[in-house]
């Protein structure tokens, strides 16, 4: 930490060029104590938010949804509702906001940009730089699109094909690409190999290689699968090391391992954003994934985001929550709040 | 910005008499003299009720009524009975809980979060361990059949008043004591629910005897004759009257004193947790905890980043209203001791430390301090050597695990200390040489019925918890 | 012929592991022999020593202690008829040596009859271990001499702490030839420290002493001495050993051990 915070920016962007120094930096963070820092959650979750703090809660939580479908059987029929929930996730009141983005495979992004965005592909923030970090300009409606590439869950393919598959998600429209990082070749230690494809995809986003000016721009959340790395340590690791390669994001899971985003996890990977952020000026986003399914689950993320990192993490653009679920039962307490009585899941749409 | 609403714990679970009596031989009587003072909320000043104060006629009737209840009845009594009392007594306290943390924070003024979460979990399980040991006293390591001491004063401090209770009076009556207790003056309420909980366990009358009152009362207690073991936890300074006055005597005695415990950061250490553990060591219970680390002494390679890290995490204290569950840290219990920490730390200032706290907006009425840091101190200020008992801390350093350990040692009192490294090598080559009754590694203020608790040097003698607590209330 | 001239044994005090007279010049007779008249400048002399010693002492290993111990009852035995010589009866040698033995034994034992693993109701490693409290003074008992002076040093120093012992002014040829067995021991310079002449000169320093960190009252039979002793002890709150009597020919128990540790309780977390 001592030399993060003392090195000047320049000085981490080398450090990807060798597996030595990239070792030797990522061994060299402060370690995390397990007891400690589910400690330092588990009290953070205690925290009781009521009446107008809740309602602000609600709200904020909505607009930094994810709202996520990634299932074999997903057709453009379930994609499209999704999407039309996503913009309007409470008919009955217009007053509630739209979700962050829409969540699904490469294949489905055509017809969930049709809704998002009136037709496949337009709308696309795809001139001009654009904002250096966090999320990328939404469409009209303002959600987002993004996609899971790079053979998503596992990884295990080719990087050549995780090309192919990041490539063709920016083409069909999605302007967040949600990859994952080669475990096996983290937990094996090489993790040059690792960085060295952060970097290829993020190119392959239409990141920040001029040669490719004009493309499309998608941005870039690099997702740890987290309940794959064993320790808070790696965790920590893993984060920088996403972070020194240029994600944009770091997030929890892929939700297709039985442990996926659990707040000490986020709370590392909050630390880890903000000591990076304080290293190096770059503000990085963070997505826990998979788990979160209450409006208190939501809500005591809210607070250790608030506690951790900050107001400046508290915007859609810098902290969204991947899940399905969890979107009704932010609309049913948003409702109980209003109405003062509790409402039932017939009321809001299954989607 | 994500501005938290009030959420204040309802009052209204707890019913607070206008006006308490002595509990003496199972009832509630009106002391001798007919003198009482007033029991205030820290918070607000606001009064909750007249408490009688004990003269030394009432501390004799209590101590002739414990001495009867241990010759005729607790005496006698089998341990496996003594047990169940024991465990009712554990039980209520379970189900009565949110009703004893309310009305320690109001009394104290602690934020509730703690008192329920940490204070009254702590008290049932002292009393459901020591429950347990009531009919095994032959297999504590003090012979085949142990024998009490019999009557036992007890008096004790107004940081933790029920967790104390719990600490002196279960242990005392596992072992076949009865008690007369003197809760602090500032802090009597749960105490006196506490008696309302004896009777309501049906524990014989005579048994626990609570006598309210300030230093006087405690004193007649203390000297009463008719007393075999005097028990203490306060400040160091009547710790030593106390001493003085036993001298002489057959009466057994046990203290736990004042601190000044380090807290040590080596610069390998996991930083995020280290400085939740600086924050917990010192603002924990307004740092009214005798086993605070209030004294950080952080490596010189890692300082900066330390107290960088520091300051953004005391800057997210939620200082206010001890009843909001969101506060972490609450009222100064009495206008006496934020006199105390005033003074000292004003001095801190004086002797040229750097003084930090953060921006915090302090409510008008009630006894408040804003948590505070001072850096630049050394070895030499009276803020790095006297006990404040409150929310400041003091900021050294050094530079090799040697230095640390001297400076650590390098003070009268011997309670607790911390240690932070990755390093387990290091954690123990440290331990060994800190003398201090509580080492805690990559942790801080962590308290557990069966892990014994006490001091080296003038942070007392005897230890508290654990089979060790035994000891003391046996006449071994 | 004439009967040869016997060369005559000076008794002083033991200090640091030395032998030196009292810096006040003073001695007085006992069975015709003189013996240091300790000052209250001695009896500070001898808890510096003390102190300095209790680092490598209390730091030894359990084990190396325990021999160094039972070197001590090896020299004790060896010295049997110069104790008798001075009086003390010859199984009163036997049972002092003996006691001595049983104490070096526990040197490696205690730790693990006395302390433990606690098992909190959380995710920790939580070990209680003793320690030894520190420099301890010793007001040694008059009789037995011998098996009373071995009863109250051995339970002291064989878990780690170092002593000021006040001998019985009446007993003190006992106590000094102990010093020479002690001296000739391997035992650190330091660890025991004798100190002879009147008690009430030396005692209440070492009461007072703010350096001392218990004591051990066991010698003295005024009652009134004996509560102005505690008094000056609670300054600094000593660990006090009040008087009692004793059959110091019973099993002593480990309570003269274990009122001189401290319990050390470290807690640490498990965790990944």
């Amino acid at each position: 930490m001592t030399a993060t915070a003392t090195s000047a920016r320049s000085d981490l962007s080398e450090l990807g060029r060798s597996e030595t120094a990239l070792r030797a930096f990522l061994h060299g963070l402060p370690g995390v104590d397990q007891v400690g820092a589910e400690q330092r959650a588990a009290q953070l979750g205690t925290r009781s938010i009521k009446t107008t703090a809740k309602a602000q809660a609600i709200d904020l939580a909505i607009r930094m949804v994810d709202l996520t479908t990634l299932e074999g059987a997903d057709t453009p029929g379930k994609v499209r509702a999704l999407a039309a929930k996503a913009l309007r996730p409470d008919p009955a009141d217009p007053s509630c906001p739209h979700v962050g983005a829409v969540c699904v495979y490469p294949s489905m992004v055509p017809y969930a940009a049709e809704v998002l965005r009136g037709s496949a592909g337009s709308g696309r923030p795809s001139d001009g730089p654009g904002p250096t970090n966090g999320a990328a300009p939404a469409g009209p409606g303002g959600v987002h699109l993004a996609s899971v590439a790079t053979a998503f869950p596992s990884g295990q393919a080719p990087l050549e094909v995780k090309l192919a598959d990041t490539r063709a998600a920016v083409e069909a429209g999605a302007d967040e690409i949600d990859m994952v990082i080669n475990r096996g070749a983290f937990l094996a230690g090489r993790y040059g190999e690792v960085y060295d494809e952060i970097v290829a995809i993020k190119e392959a986003c239409g990141g920040a290689d001029a040669g490719r000016q004009g493309r499309p721009r998608a941005h870039l959340k690099v997702i740890l699968e987290t309940g794959e790395l064993a320790t808070y340590d790696n965790v920590r690791r893993v984060s920088w090391l996403a972070m020194l390669a240029g994600g944009d994001f770091i997030k929890t899971s892929t939700g297709k391992v039985p442990v996926a985003a659990t707040l000490p996890v986020t709370l590392v990977m909050l630390e880890a954003v903000r000591d990076f952020r304080t290293a190096t000026g770059r503000q990085v986003g963070v997505k826990p994934a998979g788990g979160i399914r209450t409006t208190k689950d939501a809500i005591k993320y809210l607070v250790m985001v608030n506690e951790t990192v900050g107001p400046d993490w508290l915007d859609p653009d810098w902290f969204r929550f991947g899940a399905s679920s969890l979107l009704n039962d932010l609309l049913m307490q948003r409702t109980k709040l209003k109405t003062g009585v509790y409402a039932g899941p017939d009321y809001f749409t299954l989607d | 910005m994500f501005e938290y609403a009030p959420a204040p714990e309802s009052r209204s679970v707890v019913d607070i008499k206008p006006s308490y009596g002595l509990f003496v031989d199972g009832t509630f009587v009106d002391p001798a003299d007919g003198g009482s003072f007033k029991s205030i909320n820290p918070a607000s000043e606001e009064v909750l009720s007249e408490i009688a104060e004990g003269g030394a006629q009432d501390v004799d009737r209590a101590v002739r009524a414990a001495r009867k209840a241990y010759d005729k009845v607790w005496g006698p009594m089998p341990g496996r009975d003594r047990a169940k009392y024991l465990y009712r007594i554990a039980r209520i306290v379970q189900e009565r809980s949110r009703e004893l943390a309310v009305l320690e924070t109001l009394d104290n003024g602690k934020p509730i979060k703690e008192s329920r979460d940490v204070d009254l979990p702590l008290v049932a399980a002292h009393f459901f361990y020591y429950a347990g040991w009531a009919d095994k006293l032959g297999h504590a390591g003090f012979g085949p059949a142990p024998k009490p001491l019999g009557v036992a004063a007890q008096v004790i401090p107004w940081n933790f008043p029920l967790l104390m209770l719990a600490w002196k009076i279960a242990p005392a009556l596992a072992a076949g004591n009865t008690v007369v207790l003197k809760p602090a003056e500032t802090t009597p309420l749960t105490a006196l629910l506490f008696a309302e909980i004896c009777q309501q366990a049906d524990l014989p009358a005579g048994v626990v005897n609570i006598v309210t009152g300030a230093g006087d009362t405690g004193r007649a207690l203390v000297e009463h004759p008719g007393v075999d073991k005097v028990a203490f936890t306060g400040s160091t300074e009547v710790g030593r009257a106390i001493a003085r006055a036993v001298a002489g005597s057959r009466k057994k005695l046990t203290l736990e004193l004042g601190g000044k415990a380090a807290n040590i950061v080596f610069d390998d250490a996991p930083v995020d947790q280290a400085v939740e553990g600086i924050v917990n060591g010192i603002f924990f219970n307004q740092g009214h905890v005798c086993c605070a680390g209030s004294r950080l002494l952080v490596q010189e390679s890692v300082a900066e980043t330390v107290l960088e890290s520091l300051k953004r995490r005391m800057a997210q204290l939620r200082v206010g209203d001890p009843l909001d569950k969101n506060t972490d840290v609450g009222a100064i219990n009495s206008a006496a001791q934020l006199a105390r920490i005033k003074e000292l730390s004003d001095a801190g200032a004086a002797e040229g430390a750097q003084r930090w706290s953060p921006p915090c907006e302090l409510p008008e009425r009630g006894f408040w301090f804003a948590p505070t840091i001072f850096t630049g101190v050394t070895q030499a200020h009276r803020i790095a050597r006297e006990e404040i008992f409150g929310p400041v801390l003091s900021v050294l350093t050094f530079r090799t695990p040697a230095e640390a350990v001297e400076k650590a040692n390098n003070t009268p009192y011997g309670l607790s200390a911390g240690i932070w490294t990755e390093k387990g090598s290091r954690i123990l080559w440290t331990a060994d040489r800190l003398r201090a009754g509580v080492v805690w590694a990559n942790t801080f203020n962590k308290f557990d019925p069966t892990s014994p608790f006490g001091g080296y040097k003038e942070s007392g003698y005897g230890r508290e918890g654990g089979r060790h607590g035994l000891e003391a209330y046996l006449n071994v | 012929m004439s009967e040869r001239v016997a060369v005559r044994k000076t008794y002083k005090l033991f200090i640091g592991g030395k032998f030196p007279r009292s810096e006040s010049g003073r001695s007085y007779l006992v069975q015709d022999s003189n013996v240091s008249l300790a000052s209250r400048k001695d009896a500070r002399d001898a808890v510096v020593a003390a102190r300095a010693a209790v680092q490598g002492w209390a730091g030894a290993t359990a084990y190396n202690r325990g021999q160094i111990l039972y070197r001590v009852a090896e020299m004790l035995e060896g010295r049997r008829e110069q104790f008798v010589a001075l009086g003390v009866p010859g199984d009163e040698v036997d049972a002092a040596t003996d006691r001595w033995v049983w104490y070096a034994g526990w040197s490696d034992k205690l730790p693990q009859v006395y302390g433990g693993a606690n098992p909190v109701a959380g995710p920790y490693f939580n070990l209680s271990a003793p320690e030894p409290t520190g420099v301890v003074a010793v007001v040694a008992p008059e009789a037995p001499a011998l098996l009373g002076l071995v009863s109250v040093i051995a339970p002291a120093i064989v878990t780690g702490n170092t002593v000021v012992v006040a001998a019985s002014p009446a007993a003190p040829l006992a106590a000094v030839t102990l010093a020479e067995v002690l001296a000739t021991s391997d035992l650190p310079g330091g660890v025991v420290n004798i100190l002879t002449g009147r008690l009430a000169e030396t005692v209440p320093t070492l009461a007072a002493h703010m350096d001392v960190n218990a004591i051990d009252l066991t010698g003295v039979t005024d009652p009134e001495l004996a509560a102005d002793l505690e008094g000056r002890a609670a300054e600094n709150l000593k660990r006090v050993l009040r008087p009692a009597a004793h059959d110091w020919s019973a099993d002593p128990g480990l309570g003269r051990m274990t009122w001189l540790l401290e319990t050390k309780t470290v807690w640490h977390p498990k965790g990944l």
